[in-house]
Formats: structure tokens, C-alpha cells, sequence
């Protein structure tokens, strides 16, 4: 049995033009211990995905389908069984350290709060366990004392003891949301370190969310490109990063300026995708992508792509993949 | 020799940090460190560094938005700080800035006629409103937007497009150059390269130069002729873009390059080792001292000076 699956998850939200579809029929399931990498551009549903996933949508949200996590039904949940697996059972990484942390609550309380609350552990216990995890996400409490608050720690700090609060119970899925974006290089390195070491050491699952196709490749084993909330194309990532088969895929790729493009002399022109997201009331019928997409035929702007197989993992939804093969 | 068109001379600036205590000795922080630079006319310039290096100090002080504790700036040939506030105002036409976050630069309130129309105003260029229009709407086309766009209000653009805005308003009052600071760095890659994209373009046809301010480490590479490095305030590493990435020779330079996550799954690079300091900093010692792997006991002494080396600026006594 795999640790989660999510079947035909589609989530609306209550928008100035009446309910909208942001997430649309998606279907994956994931293994214990897997790495997960979710990319598209914003505007693409990745951030209310991880939220669904977390049972953290707004109640005026409609979601249907499935997420059965560890064998059980997440969304046929009451708001106390929610609570009892949200922090426990997942854990999550937000994209922003300096708004996502407590900014009057001392740092300590906070890594403390979700052990206190699920593992019922006595202040003494806790105490210790905070200690621990304070060492694992490089923050030794003899230089970082518990008293400290928020804004006395740097951002790389922050999402450190961000990452503490995700990983204090334990989880056997953490989620990521751009952990990285709001960070500088040479901290981002530092992080991700820390986070695929945590991940490979207790077995964790994770599921990182990036826009930043260099973060996904070097953390992620499997792949799943998102457009404006429909899964395009889903895949090992190596396979999908050396073999990808969507256009969108490959118009995000090739908008990266790339160091061999600035070697010659002269600079060539960057290859973008024309146009931008659609909004949510505005979305075309068929494929979401076609009015961007330079080989999009009239059958695309009809009927949604169903699922072509690539290879054993990878699948494109697709009607004009990148490269040919035999469909199935 | 050819004038530069910028030149950035030993330039200092301190920030005074708030007193503890009453008759505490005045702290202060050194944010930029004898600064010198050239930029050249048609030549883009990258500086990069990590956050808090400096880096948007120094273009608020190109921008004369802030006055240098020490040293000035020197913008064709004209001391930017010594002129009279008239004679600045005139000269602010010729350089303009466009800023980080395409949400916080545009006032929400205004709409894009008058956005784009505040640097004239600003600066009391005498244009009648029918004028005005007419350059906005040539503008606004240019940029990549309709005309038409002028009466709407920023709320209604996308982030990309409110970039364009942006560009639009340090067009209007023709530039030759133009200080991005962080411009495309909240923008998604396929956003980000049509707005690199149409910088080029801008370039070609007004002959504009930029002076390009980014921690992302692939844009300045691809838009840059020239590239600085700075780390706290100083200048480490400087040279034409080409050869600074092909061949870094300051460690901190190597260690920003290293640290970029390439988009090959399969290229497991070498990574930046956590470093543990051999030698204890002082006040005289080089500022990387505490997070190079190379410091000798030459490093604690002194800060190394910027020299030649193999056709960049280092500052490095180990560099290569």
C-alpha cells in the first residue's frame, strides 16, 4: 500500500466570478521515503495543492476526490481528527520564514507546541526533544538559545526553525513550499542539504514545491509539472528533465538563460512562453495550454489530452508531444 | 581614453545603528567599502553578491537617492554630489530605476497614465497633456502594452506586465541609464525571459545601458557585459562576465557559483563544504575570512587589495 494517494482531487474556491476549479482530477500516489518535486509557474494551483493536502484550504473551498493517507481518508475527516494528523503525520515548510513563524512567541514555544500537542510529552520531555531538534537543523542551543525570538535570527535561521516545527513530530510526509525562493544561493544550498538529509535519514516522503527547475532536479527522484491546476506531464525526473515530451515543459526549460547560450559573442534572444497564465474564470475549454503552445492543432482546443504513456513512470498529457512514440 | 559614463570613486557609506544606552559611542555599519567603478556607455554591468552586501546601497547612491559618507559618483563626466539641486534634478533624467517588486513600486492608487507620466512631473518638464498622452501611449506600445492600457489602474495587470510599467515610467524621460535592481527577480522564468527579452531590444534601440543588480547568478550572467562581486561592502571579484564565470578566482565567487542548483538531475556536482575557521577574524583581517577554505596566516592581517590577476580584479591573496 503506498503511504499516500490522491485520487481525482479537484478543488474550487470562492472567487469575485463564483466558484473556479484550481485544481482539476489529479491522481498520484506516493510511496514512503519517495521524493515528490512539484514545478509550474505561480498561478498553477502547486501552493493550494500542498494546502489541500494539508486539509488547510479556506471553508469556503469545495474539494472532491480522494487523499488517503496512511489508509485513511484525510478529507472524510472531522476538524479534530484533521488536527491530530495536520503537524503530526505532515509536516510543512512555507515559502516565507519571516511571516510564517510566530513573531511574538519565542522560537523555542514554537518548535515545542506541535510535540506538546500530539506526543503529549511533559515540559521536561519536550524540553529535550526541542534540544534534539535543534542540533539536527544546525542550530546548536548553546549559540541559539530558546528564548530567542523570530526577528532575531537571520532568514536562513528562520527557515531552520522552520524546518524543526515541520519535522518535531516526526512526519512521514514533509511538504516544502519554496522553501528556498526568498533565500540567497549560498544559503538555499545549505538548506536543501539539510532538508534531503533529514528526508534520506528518518524515511520521510517529501514533496517539495519549487518554481526553480535546478532545486527540483537536485532533490527530487519523481516529477510532476503542473498547469493551471492539471497535471501535464509526471515522471522520474531524470527522465522527465532529459526527455521531456510537453511543450510547456520545454518552454520552461528553455527560459532559463542558459550558460552556453552566452558564450558565443553574441547574446542570443531568450526563448519564452508567449502570453501568460490564464485566469481562473477565463480558461479556455480542451487543453488549458493551447493558446500558449506553438504546436497546438484545433483537436487540442476542443478535448482535454488524455494521458499518454512515455515510459514506465513518465506519462505527457499531451496531443503533440515532443518527441514520438508509440501511444498506448 | 573614452569618458565613462558612470564612475563610482572610493566610495564609503555608513549607517548609523541605534544606540543602546545614552551616551554609548555612536555604532556604525559599514555598508559600502571603497567602492571604485567605470561603467562604460553600451556596456551592462552586473553586481552580485548575497543579501546585505550592499549591493542596493549602491544603487540608491548611483541614483543620488542617497548621499556616500565618502567618495562620489561621477555621472558623464559631472560630480553628482557637488552640483547644485537644479542642475541634479536636470541630470536625473539621464538615469532612472527599476525596482524589485513590481507590486510595491506601482501606486496602487494612480493610474498607468499618471504612473508613467510622475518622473516628467517630478522633474518639471513643461508637456501638455496632449503631449503627455501621445509619449505615454508610444511608450506603453513599446514596452509591449496597448495604448489603451494607460487609463487602466496597476490592479489589473499581472506581475510581468507591471514590470513593463516599470520600465515604461524610467523610459519616458529618455535615459541613457538605468539601474535594475533585482527587476525580474520575482517573476517566473517564462515572464522573466520576456522581460529580459524586451530589455535587450530596449537597449538596442535607445542605446540605454543598465547597471544590473541580482543575487541570480544565470540572469547576470546572460544580460552583463562587465560583473562586480561584492561581499560586505567590498569589491572581490571584478571582470568581464565571460571570463569571471568561466574561471572565478576569488573563493566567495567560486562558492555563489558552486552553490547554484544545476537543472541537470544527473550532474551531482561538487558541493560547497561546510568550512570551520582556522583563524580568528579581527577588524584588519580580509572580510571572507571566517568562510574561506584557503585563508593563510597572511589573511588575518590584512585585507587583500583589488589587483590584477589573470585579467579580473581579485582581491585575494590565494586566489586561483
Amino acid at each position: 500500500m503506498s503511504l499516500l494517494e490522491v485520487q481525482d482531487l479537484s478543488v474550487s474556491l470562492k472567487t469575485a466570478h463564483g466558484l473556479q476549479d484550481v485544481i482539476h482530477h489529479i491522481n498520484f500516489s506516493m510511496d514512503a521515503g519517495e521524493t515528490l518535486g512539484i514545478v509550474g509557474e505561480s498561478g498553477c494551483g502547486k501552493s493550494i495543492f500542498a494546502l489541500a493536502l494539508m486539509s488547510l484550504l479556506p471553508t469556503d473551498s469545495q474539494t472532491k476526490g480522494k487523499i488517503i493517507l496512511e489508509g485513511q481518508d484525510v478529507l472524510g475527516l472531522n476538524s479534530t481528527q484533521i488536527c491530530s494528523i495536520r503537524g503530526n503525520r505532515i509536516g510543512m515548510i512555507f515559502q516565507e520564514p519571516m511571516t510564517a513563524l510566530n513573531p511574538v512567541q519565542k522560537i523555542g514555544a514554537q518548535i515545542g507546541e506541535s510535540i506538546r500537542l500530539h506526543l503529549k510529552f511533559s515540559r521536561k520531555q519536550t524540553l529535550e526533544r526541542v534540544t534534539e531538534l535543534m542540533d539536527k537543523v544546525g542550530l546548536p542551543i548553546s549559540r541559539f538559545p530558546l528564548n530567542l525570538y523570530p526577528h532575531q535570527l537571520s532568514g536562513g535561521q528562520r527557515q531552520r526553525v522552520m524546518i524543526a516545527m515541520a519535522i518535531a513530530c516526526n512526519p512521514t510526509i514533509l511538504i516544502a513550499d519554496e522553501p528556498t525562493t526568498a533565500l540567497d544561493v549560498t544559503v538555499q544550498e545549505q538548506i536543501l542539504d539539510l532538508i534531503r538529509d533529514l528526508a534520506d535519514s528518518s524515511g520521510m516522503a517529501l514533496i517539495m514545491i519549487s518554481h526553480d527547475l535546478g532545486v527540483i532536479a537536485q532533490t527530487t527522484q519523481r516529477v510532476m509539472v503542473m498547469y493551471t491546476g492539471n497535471i501535464v506531464e509526471m515522471g522520474d525526473t531524470v527522465d522527465v528533465f532529459q526527455n521531456m515530451c510537453h511543450p510547456y515543459t520545454h518552454g520552461l526549460f528553455s527560459a532559463i538563460p542558459h550558460v552556453s547560450a552566452s558564450t558565443d559573442s553574441k547574446r542570443k534572444r531568450l526563448t519564452s512562453i508567449p502570453g501568460q497564465v490564464p485566469e481562473l474564470h477565463n480558461r479556455p475549454a480542451g487543453c488549458n495550454f493551447a493558446d500558449r503552445c506553438p504546436r497546438a492543432s484545433h483537436k487540442c482546443r476542443k478535448n482535454e489530452p488524455p494521458a499518454t504513456r512515455v515510459s514506465d513512470h513518465h506519462r505527457v498529457w499531451c496531443y503533440h508531444p515532443l518527441h514520438q512514440f508509440e501511444s498506448k | 581614453m573614452k569618458q565613462p559614463l558612470v564612475k563610482i570613486q572610493d566610495l564609503y557609506k555608513d549607517y548609523s545603528l541605534p544606540k543602546r544606552y545614552l551616551f554609548q559611542k555612536a555604532l556604525v555599519f559599514r555598508a559600502l567599502h571603497g567602492i571604485n567603478l567605470e561603467l562604460q556607455k553600451g556596456e551592462n554591468f552586473g553586481i552580485v553578491g548575497e543579501s546585505g552586501c550592499g549591493k542596493s546601497t549602491l544603487a540608491r547612491i548611483v541614483m543620488a537617492l542617497d548621499e556616500p559618507t565618502a567618495g562620489t559618483v561621477f555621472f558623464e563626466g559631472e560630480n553628482i554630489f557637488k552640483i547644485s539641486a537644479a542642475r541634479l534634478k536636470h541630470a536625473r533624467h539621464n538615469f532612472q530605476m527599476v525596482f524589485q517588486d513590481p507590486y510595491g513600486s506601482l501606486n496602487p492608487r494612480k493610474n498607468i497614465l499618471k504612473i508613467v507620466c510622475e518622473p516628467l512631473e517630478t522633474l518639471r518638464e513643461k508637456v501638455s497633456t496632449a503631449q503627455r498622452k501621445e509619449r505615454v501611449g508610444q511608450i506603453l506600445t513599446e514596452v509591449g502594452l496597448n495604448a489603451s492600457d494607460m487609463d487602466k489602474f496597476p490592479h489589473e495587470f499581472s506581475g510581468g506586465q507591471r514590470q513593463r510599467i516599470a520600465i515604461a515610467r524610467a523610459l519616458i524621460t529618455r535615459p541613457s541609464l538605468i539601474v535594475a535592481d533585482e527587476s525580474v527577480s520575482a517573476l517566473d522564468v517564462s515572464v522573466q525571459a520576456q522581460v529580459l527579452n524586451l530589455m535587450m531590444d530596449l537597449q538596442e534601440k535607445y542605446n540605454l545601458t543598465y547597471m544590473f543588480i541580482s543575487h541570480d547568478l544565470s540572469v547576470v550572467e546572460y544580460i552583463t557585459d562587465k560583473v562586480a562581486v561584492i561581499y560586505m561592502g567590498q569589491i572581490v571579484e571584478q571582470g568581464t562576465t565571460k571570463s569571471l564565470f568561466k574561471t572565478p578566482l576569488h573563493p566567495y565567487t567560486r562558492t555563489l557559483l558552486r552553490a547554484v542548483p544545476d537543472v541537470n538531475p544527473l550532474n551531482k556536482k561538487k558541493k560547497n563544504k561546510a568550512i570551520i575557521p582556522l583563524f580568528e577574524k579581527t577588524d584588519a583581517s580580509c572580510s571572507f575570512l571566517d568562510r574561506c577554505n584557503r585563508a593563510t596566516a597572511a589573511c588575518v592581517k590584512n585585507m587583500p587589495k583589488l589587483l590584477e590577476n589573470q585579467g579580473h580584479l581579485v582581491a585575494c591573496f590565494n586566489a586561483g
